[in-house]
Order: structure tokens, then C-alpha cells, then sequence
């Protein structure tokens, strides 16, 4: 395993822990289950991808760029959230990932099936970032997202989301409004994911409409479900599970999907709280 | 004409696959996404079973029985210990099952298209206005004569009418002295035998079974049970058909720039929002 080799793993875990949170932000927060994340996450990148190969933008623009479109795609989704709830929610954001999906491969502004080439790599300060200081970046972002986190759970917001997720008929009937935060959740999420969408498309240099296809959104759901819905540590070590673990199955590479799938089920079955929550395997080890 | 003809083809295989997502969804209130993995076991069994007796018939029967067990022991041994859980738990369950199940095709069958060529001995017919291949004639057939068993057994049969109980209230039905469990497994039985047969005719059809042929098909079925409202056969049934033509004839229509796909998803989700309970509501709720 070479350095480099390592810290490309090391990037994508770090995006994926931000993506992660980010779905953890209204699946955990605000108990609105969102099978379409990879479509946020997507939208991201395409902004950043544009910006920089069409219209020449610098590094921390499209970043700005690419959190703030997402904050909005994140708000949009959140409209129909009012109306639609549990199992039509989940068919709904299932739906919209198919549909972005598609008009990033049919709409040839988005470059169509090839997607788009030739994102050059981050300049900060006059001088590139190499894969290990890409690494770097990444990861103290993630950890900035996550003191996020933290903060949110400190402060009013959480209370609200909590009540939201709890029972929204009762939730409304004190007085939280239920909309408002709702729409916060989806916001804050798109957001998040938007910001993962663009550092996703610096480190590959390239978007292709299927890497954030319908399979992403069920990776990263996997991730929050495994570590433990509605917890910070949970979602962090369900996306290092899920990035790690395939590059340590390499050597039955064969059986690794297979594994990943019998995994899910059985962790689900046993430990349906995921791994670091309530009862949770891994949490039971860590109080000891 | 031809595209009419299409249309009811593509039609009948949603309305197939759909009609056991659809019960279980009535009953168990769970999103049965491996119901896709189990269609393209159906296809890979038929295709197996077709390539070691040679008699279509035979093989068709055999794989979709065997399918139908399948769908049980899913339910026995996977769903039914986390129906007491939160939803979302049975359902990354489906979606890890869909995984595991498409990966052990692949080891099993090969990451390749098989073909599943088949002659049945029927003439084409063919005049002025359209072509109905063999293979159209059959799948033609086979989804009308399915459909009107499905008819006789949901309104005629004490099954039929207990499983309609079991989708109106679970706990009811039970205290009633409806044996749920038995129920629930031949929903699921059902369920997944016509999802089997829809992978074979697909199959047939389109000449080629490969491990990934679930994917799309998973989610469209999904589309069809929202349109029909959730849990309604007939409106499973009228959606599926439904869907198909306009599908058909949209992309027929050069105008429209997005893949037939993403038609579907965008119909769906203006259901969603605007008309939560579907086009054909349950008339019992």
C-alpha cells in the first residue's frame, strides 16, 4: 500500500464522513428518511465542476458556490417534506435521485453521459495541494463538521428537531413549528452534502453522473444506519467502516459486495439500533 | 398499433412484478426492495432449469414454485424478526438483501447477458398495422390468464378474502381467527412466484438474463404501487398498464428529452406531493 494509495482512501472517507452527517442531520436529527442523498451530494459537485471548467472560477468561490446551491436544492426538498411523509418520503427522494441522475446524463450542459473533465486541482495560496495535503484538508473539515455537530446538539435546534422526529402532531400542538425546522434540517443537509460534492469533484478532477448515482445514496445510508442513526460517533464510524472495509477485503475482492450486503442484514438484525447506538455493540465496548 | 401492443407487454410485466410488492406492502406496511432480487432469481432459475430439462413448460413451473419458497423464507427468517422494529430497519435490510442477492447471481450465473433463446413453435403474426412475435403472443397470454386467476382467488376464495382482512388491519384479522401467518406467507408466496414469472417472460423476451436486471425494474414497480395508491391490487393492476402506455407513448413522441425512466420517477413524485393516496384509492381503509 503506498502513501498515496492511502491518503486517496483517507480523502474519500473524509467526504463520506461529511456526507454521512449531513444525512444524519435529517434522518437522525429530524427522523425524515432520505433515500436520495446522493442526488445533494451530486448537485454539489456538478456546481463546483462548472464553475471551475466553464467559467474559470477559483477554488474557494465554487466552494461557497457549491455549499449555498446545495443549501438550496437541500430547501427545495424540503417543501414537499410538509406534505409527504415515512414511506412517501422515501420513495420521493428515491425518485429524485433517478431524475437528477438523468438530466445530468441527457442535458448536454452537464456534459452529458461523459460528464464533466478537467477540474484542476485546489490552488491555495499560490500552490497546489498534493494528494496528501488534500487528505489533510479534508480531514480537518470533516472535523469541522463535526464540532458543527456538536454545536447543534448544544443549542436550541436540537431540541426542535427532536420533538419534530418524536411526534409531529404533538410537536405542533406546543408550539414548535414543524415546518421551520424541518426545512432547517434539509437545508443544513443539502448543504453539507453540497460542500462533499465539491470536494469530491477537486479530488477526482471529473464528475460522472453516476458516481452519485442511486447505489451512493444507499452507501451513505449504510453508513448512518450501521454506526447508529441519531449519533455523532455512529455515523462517523459507519462511513470508515464503509470506506475501509472493501479496501480491507481486497484479497477476496470476489465476495466483497456479497460480504457488504450480509453485513447490512445481519447488523440490522441484531443490532438494529446500528453499532454505536442505543445498545450497540461497539458503544457497549467503548463504557467498559 | 405496434405501440399499443408494446405497451401491454410492458404493462403486464409491471403489473406482475408489482402485484406482490404491492400485497406486501398492504399487509406488512414494509418496502420490499429484494422483491427485485427475487424476479431475477426467477429469471436465472427458469433459464437453468430451461437449459438442463429442455421443456419450457416444465421449467417455468418448477422455478416459479421454487421462487415462491424463496419469498417465504425471506419473510420467516429476515422480516418477521424486525416487524417490531422501526421501518427504516426492514428496510436497509431489503436493500442489503437486494445487494447480496445480485452479487451471489453473479458468482453463481457469471457477470455476462445469458440468452435465453426459445422457440415455442407459434407463428408470428403479422399484418398490415403490427407484428406480434411469438414471445409477445406468450407473454400476452400468460399475464391474461394469470390476471383472471388473480381475480377469481382475491374475490372468490376465503384466501383471497383473508388477505384482503390482513391488508385492512393486521391485529383485527388476527383476533378474527384469521391465521396471519399462514397469510402472510402466501402473500409473500404469491408475491414472489409472479414476480419469477415476470423475470422468465422478460427474460424470454428481450433474450437475456444477467444479475443486474433488477435494478431499474425494482424502483419502477415502486412507481406503479404509488400510482395505484398503496396496498390496492386493482389499482396496482390498472397503474401498471397505465404506466406503461404512457411511457410508451411519450417516448414514441420525439419531444421529450429525458430517458423513459426518468418519466416514470417525475410522475411519481408529482403523485407524491399532489395526490398522496394515489389515482385509484383502496375503497375499504
Amino acid at each position: 500500500m503506498t502513501l498515496d494509495y492511502f491518503f486517496t482512501v483517507l480523502t474519500f472517507s473524509n467526504i463520506f464522513i461529511i456526507l454521512a452527517l449531513s444525512l444524519n442531520v435529517v434522518m437522525g436529527y429530524a427522523g425524515q428518511v432520505s433515500l436520495g442523498h446522493a442526488a445533494f451530494f451530486g448537485i454539489g459537485a456538478y456546481t463546483s465542476a462548472i464553475l471551475a471548467t466553464k467559467f474559470g472560477w477559483g477554488y474557494f468561490p465554487s466552494l461557497l458556490m457549491s455549499i449555498l446551491v446545495g443549501a438550496f436544492f437541500g430547501f427545495l426538498l424540503g417543501l414537499p417534506s410538509l406534505r409527504v411523509k415515512h414511506d412517501f418520503l422515501v420513495l420521493t427522494t428515491i425518485g429524485l435521485n433517478f431524475v437528477v441522475v438523468a438530466i445530468f446524463k441527457h442535458i448536454d450542459f452537464f456534459g452529458g453521459p461523459y460528464g464533466i473533465i478537467g477540474v484542476p486541482r485546489p490552488v491555495f495560496f499560490g500552490k497546489e495541494l498534493e494528494t496528501g495535503g488534500y487528505a489533510l484538508y479534508t480531514g480537518a473539515l470533516a472535523f469541522l463538521v463535526i464540532l458543527l455537530m456538536i454545536y447543534i446538539e448544544k443549542i436550541y435546534l436540537r431540541y426542535g428537531f427532536e420533538a419534530v422526529k418524536e411526534n409531529e402532531d404533538a410537536a405542533e400542538s406546543i408550539g414548535v413549528s414543524v415546518p421551520r425546522f424541518k426545512i432547517y434540517a434539509f437545508t443544513i443537509s443539502g448543504a453539507l452534502a453540497g460542500l462533499a460534492g465539491n470536494l469530491w469533484a477537486y479530488q477526482m478532477g471529473m464528475v460522472f453522473p453516476d458516481d452519485f448515482s442511486f447505489p451512493v445514496s444507499i452507501s451513505i445510508l449504510t453508513m448512518v444506519v450501521l454506526g447508529g442513526v441519531g449519533t455523532i460517533s455512529g455515523p462517523v464510524v459507519g462511513a470508515l467502516i464503509v470506506t475501509f472495509l472493501p479496501e480491507i477485503l481486497r484479497p477476496i475482492q470476489d465476495y466483497r459486495l456479497l460480504i457488504y450486503g450480509i453485513i447490512i442484514v445481519l447488523v440490522m438484525l441484531y443490532q438494529p439500533g446500528g453499532l454505536l447506538g442505543k445498545n450497540g455493540l461497539l458503544r457497549s465496548i467503548f463504557k467498559r | 398499433m405496434q405501440n399499443v401492443i408494446n405497451a401491454l407487454i410492458l404493462g403486464g410485466i409491471y403489473v406482475l412484478i408489482s402485484v406482490g410488492l404491492t400485497m406486501i406492502y398492504g399487509i406488512l406496511r414494509i418496502l420490499h426492495i429484494a422483491h427485485a432480487g427475487i424476479y431475477t432469481l426467477g429469471a436465472f432459475l427458469g433459464l437453468s432449469f430451461y437449459a438442463a430439462t429442455g421443456n419450457f413448460w416444465l421449467s417455468l413451473i418448477l422455478s416459479v414454485v421454487l421462487t415462491g419458497f424463496a419469498g417465504v423464507l425471506i419473510y420467516r427468517y429476515i422480516y418477521r424478526k424486525v416487524l417490531d422494529k422501526e421501518k427504516i430497519v426492514s428496510l436497509v435490510i431489503s436493500i442489503g438483501m437486494f445487494t447480496a442477492m445480485q452479487e451471489l447471481y453473479r458468482l453463481i450465473w457469471g457477470p455476462y447477458k445469458k440468452p435465453f433463446a426459445l422457440d415455442l413453435g407459434i407463428n408470428d403474426i403479422r399484418t398490415k398495422y403490427f407484428v406480434l412475435t411469438q414471445h409477445q403472443i406468450l407473454i400476452l397470454t400468460v399475464t391474461a390468464v394469470v390476471l383472471l386467476i388473480l381475480y377469481f382467488l382475491m374475490n372468490y376464495t376465503k384466501l383471497g378474502k383473508a388477505m384482503k382482512a390482513c391488508a385492512d388491519d393486521l391485529e383485527i384479522a388476527a383476533a378474527m381467527g384469521i391465521n396471519v401467518e399462514y397469510v402472510i406467507s402466501f402473500a409473500f408466496f404469491l408475491g414472489s412466484a409472479l414476480a419469477a414469472l415476470a423475470g422468465i417472460l422478460i427474460g424470454v423476451y428481450e433474450n437475456n438474463v444477467y444479475p443486474t436486471m433488477g435494478s431499474s425494474v425494482s424502483y419502477k414497480a415502486f412507481v406503479v404501487i404509488v400510482l395505484g395508491g398503496f396496498g390496492s391490487l386493482t389499482g396496482a393492476i390498472t397503474a401498471g398498464f397505465l404506466l406503461a402506455f404512457a411511457e410508451t407513448f411519450l417516448v414514441a413522441w420525439k419531444g421529450f428529452i429525458l430517458p423513459r425512466d426518468a418519466i416514470a420517477f417525475l410522475l411519481m413524485i408529482f403523485i407524491l406531493i399532489f395526490k398522496p393516496e394515489g389515482l385509484f384509492r383502496r375503497v375499504t381503509r
